[in-house]
C-alpha cells in the first residue's frame, strides 16, 4: 500500500507557513528571516538532490557506491559538529576531532546493526544502510557538537580553578574532571530527553514514516526501538570519544592546560 | 623579584612553575625538570597565583588533609573554623591567607609566590611573612614577586629586577 501522494502544489502552499514565520521575524526585526529563508532553500535542495541519490543507490545496489555516500555523509557530519563551535580548535584539529569522533561511532552502530540485527539481503544494502547510518549521524553530530562547545567554553572559564590545582600537583585529568562531566552531560541530555520524550509526547519521525506507508504499529514501534537504541548507542560514543579527544588536545605532556590551542572566542 | 607592570614578573614565575610552555631549564636539587613529570615537578615547586583559584564550595575540600592543616590557618590568623566556610563569603584578605595555606600544607621544597601579601593589612602580613620565615629556616627555597620594597628589604637575601625581558640583580 503506497502512501497518498503528494503534489508540488501541496508543497508549495506547505512551504507558506515558513514564508509567515519569515515574514513575523522582519516584522520584529529579530533578524533570523534571511537565516530562516537561507535554511528553508538549503533543505529543499538538499532534500531532493537526497531523493536523486538514494534513488539511484537503490537501484544500483553497489558496496562502494553505498560506502562513498556513507562517508560523503560522515565526513559533512564531522563539519557540522564543530562549524558552530563558539570557541573552535586552531588548525585541522576541530575538524579531526568532530569527524573522527562521529566516524568511529556511526561506523560502529551502524555495522553492528546491519551484520548483526537487520541483517539485509546484502548487509550493506542501501535502503537499510543509508537511511539507519543517517539518523545515527545526525544525533551523533548534536551530540559531538554540544559536548565539545561545552568542553570548550568551560575549560575557558574554570581556566584559574584549574591551574589552582595544576599548582598544587594535581594531574590535568583530575583538574578537568568537573568540566568533563558538564560536557558529557550537555552532549548526553537532548537524547536522554528525546527517549523519555518518545511515544508520550512525540510519535517520533521515523514511526510516523512508517505508518503513513503502510507498516503495522507493530512492526514500526519494533523498527523504532531498535533506531532509538541505535541512536543513543552511537551518541554516547561519539560524545564519549569527542570530549576525551578535546580534552586530550587541551592538554600536553607536562599536564598543562594549553588553552592557546584554541583561536579567540567569536565575539558577535 | 620586582619590576614594572607588565615586565613579565608572573609570566616569569608561571614558567619556573610549568604552566605554561617555555625554552630553557630549571633544576632542582640537581634533578632536572624534564627528568620528572609536570604534576611532580609543581608538588614540589608550589606557585601561588596572585588571584587564588578555587574549584568546591567550601574551603576545606581544597586541603589534602583538613585538620593538619590547622595550625598553619591559625598562624596565618585566620580561625580554624574557616575550613567550613563556602569560598563565595571569602574576603580577598582570608581567600589569599587560606590559598597560601592550602599551598604550605602540601611542603613544598620550593615556593614560588606572586604578590602573596598584596591584599592584607599589617597584622595579616606580619603573620605571613612569620610564617615565610620559619618555612625558609626549615631550609624551603623561596621565589617572591612583589611590588613592596620593603618587604623585600624585610625577607630577601637576593633581590632582581626584571625589565625589557632581562633579569638582573638589585640593591635591596
Amino acid at each position: 500500500m503506497n502512501p497518498v501522494p503528494l503534489s508540488n502544489l501541496d508543497l508549495a502552499i506547505a512551504s507558506g507557513l515558513v514564508l509567515i514565520h519569515a515574514g513575523l521575524s522582519l516584522m520584529l526585526s529579530l533578524g533570523l528571516g534571511r537565516m530562516l529563508l537561507i535554511a528553508v532553500a538549503r533543505m529543499v535542495v538538499q532534500l531532493v538532490l537526497l531523493g536523486l541519490v538514494l534513488q539511484f543507490l537503490l537501484e544500483t545496489v553497489s558496496f562502494w557506491l553505498t560506502l562513498l555516500a556513507a562517508l560523503v555523509m560522515i565526513g559533512f557530519a564531522g563539519h557540522e559538529a564543530v562549524a558552530r563551535l563558539g570557541r573552535k580548535y586552531r588548525g585541522p584539529w576541530g575538524q579531526g576531532i568532530g569527524t573522527a569522533s562521529v566516524l568511529v561511532a556511526a561506523t560502529l552502530i551502524t555495522g553492528f546493526a546491519l551484520s548483526v540485527q537487520v541483517q539485509p539481503e546484502p548487509w550493506y544494502n542501501p535502503r537499510y544502510a543509508i537511511p539507519l547510518l543517517g539518523m545515527v549521524l545526525g544525533n551523533t553530530m548534536t551530540g559531538v557538537a554540544l559536548g565539545l562547545n561545552t568542553l570548550t567554553a568551560t575549560a575557558s572559564r574554570e581556566r584559574v580553578a584549574v591551574e589552582a590545582q595544576l599548582a598544587l600537583g594535581a594531574t590535568i585529568w583530575l583538574a578537568l574532571r568537573p568540566t568533563l562531566r558538564e560536557a558529557m552531560r550537555s552532549g548526553l541530555i537532548p537524547i536522554i530527553n528525546s527517549m523519555v520524550a518518545t511515544g508520550l509526547i512525540a510519535i517520533p519521525g521515523m514511526m510516523t514514516g512508517q505508518i503513513l506507508a503502510g507498516a503495522s504499529p507493530e512492526s514500526a514501534i519494533r523498527y523504532q526501538l531498535l533506531v532509538m537504541f541505535m541512536i543513543a548507542g552511537g551518541t554516547g560514543i561519539g560524545v564519549f570519544a569527542a570530549v576525551y579527544a578535546g580534552a586530550w588536545r587541551l592538554t600536553d605532556a607536562r599536564h598543562r592546560l594549553r588553552l592557546d590551542r584554541l583561536a579567540e572566542a567569536k565575539t558577535e | 623579584m620586582s619590576g614594572p607592570s607588565g615586565s613579565g614578573k608572573s609570566q616569569w614565575l608561571r614558567a619556573i612553575a610549568d604552566l605554561d610552555p617555555s625554552d630553557g631549564e630549571a633544576v632542582l636539587d640537581g634533578t632536572a625538570r624534564g627528568a620528572m613529570s609536570g604534576p611532580t615537578w609543581r608538588r614540589r615547586v608550589g606557585y601561588l597565583a596572585p588571584v587564588p583559584g578555587w574549584w568546591a564550595d567550601r574551603v576545606g575540600a581544597h586541603f589534602f588533609d583538613p585538620a593538619a592543616a590547622r595550625p598553619l590557618i591559625e598562624a596565618l590568623g585566620l580561625k580554624a573554623s574557616a575550613l567550613d566556610w563556602p569560598v563565595a563569603r571569602l574576603s580577598t584578605g582570608e581567600a589569599q591567607r587560606l590559598a597560601l595555606a592550602r599551598l604550605l600544607a602540601g611542603a613544598p621544597e620550593v615556593l614560588l609566590l606572586d604578590e602573596p601579601t598584596g591584599a592584607l593589612d599589617e597584622t595579616a602580613r606580619n603573620a605571613a611573612e612569620t610564617v615565610l620565615m620559619a618555612r625558609l629556616a626549615a631550609g624551603t627555597a623561596i621565589l617572591i614577586v612583589t611590588h613592596d620594597a620593603d618587604q623585600a628589604r624585610r625577607l630577601a637575601k637576593r633581590a632582581f629586577t626584571i625589565e625589557d625581558g632581562r633579569i638582573s640583580d638589585r640593591q635591596i
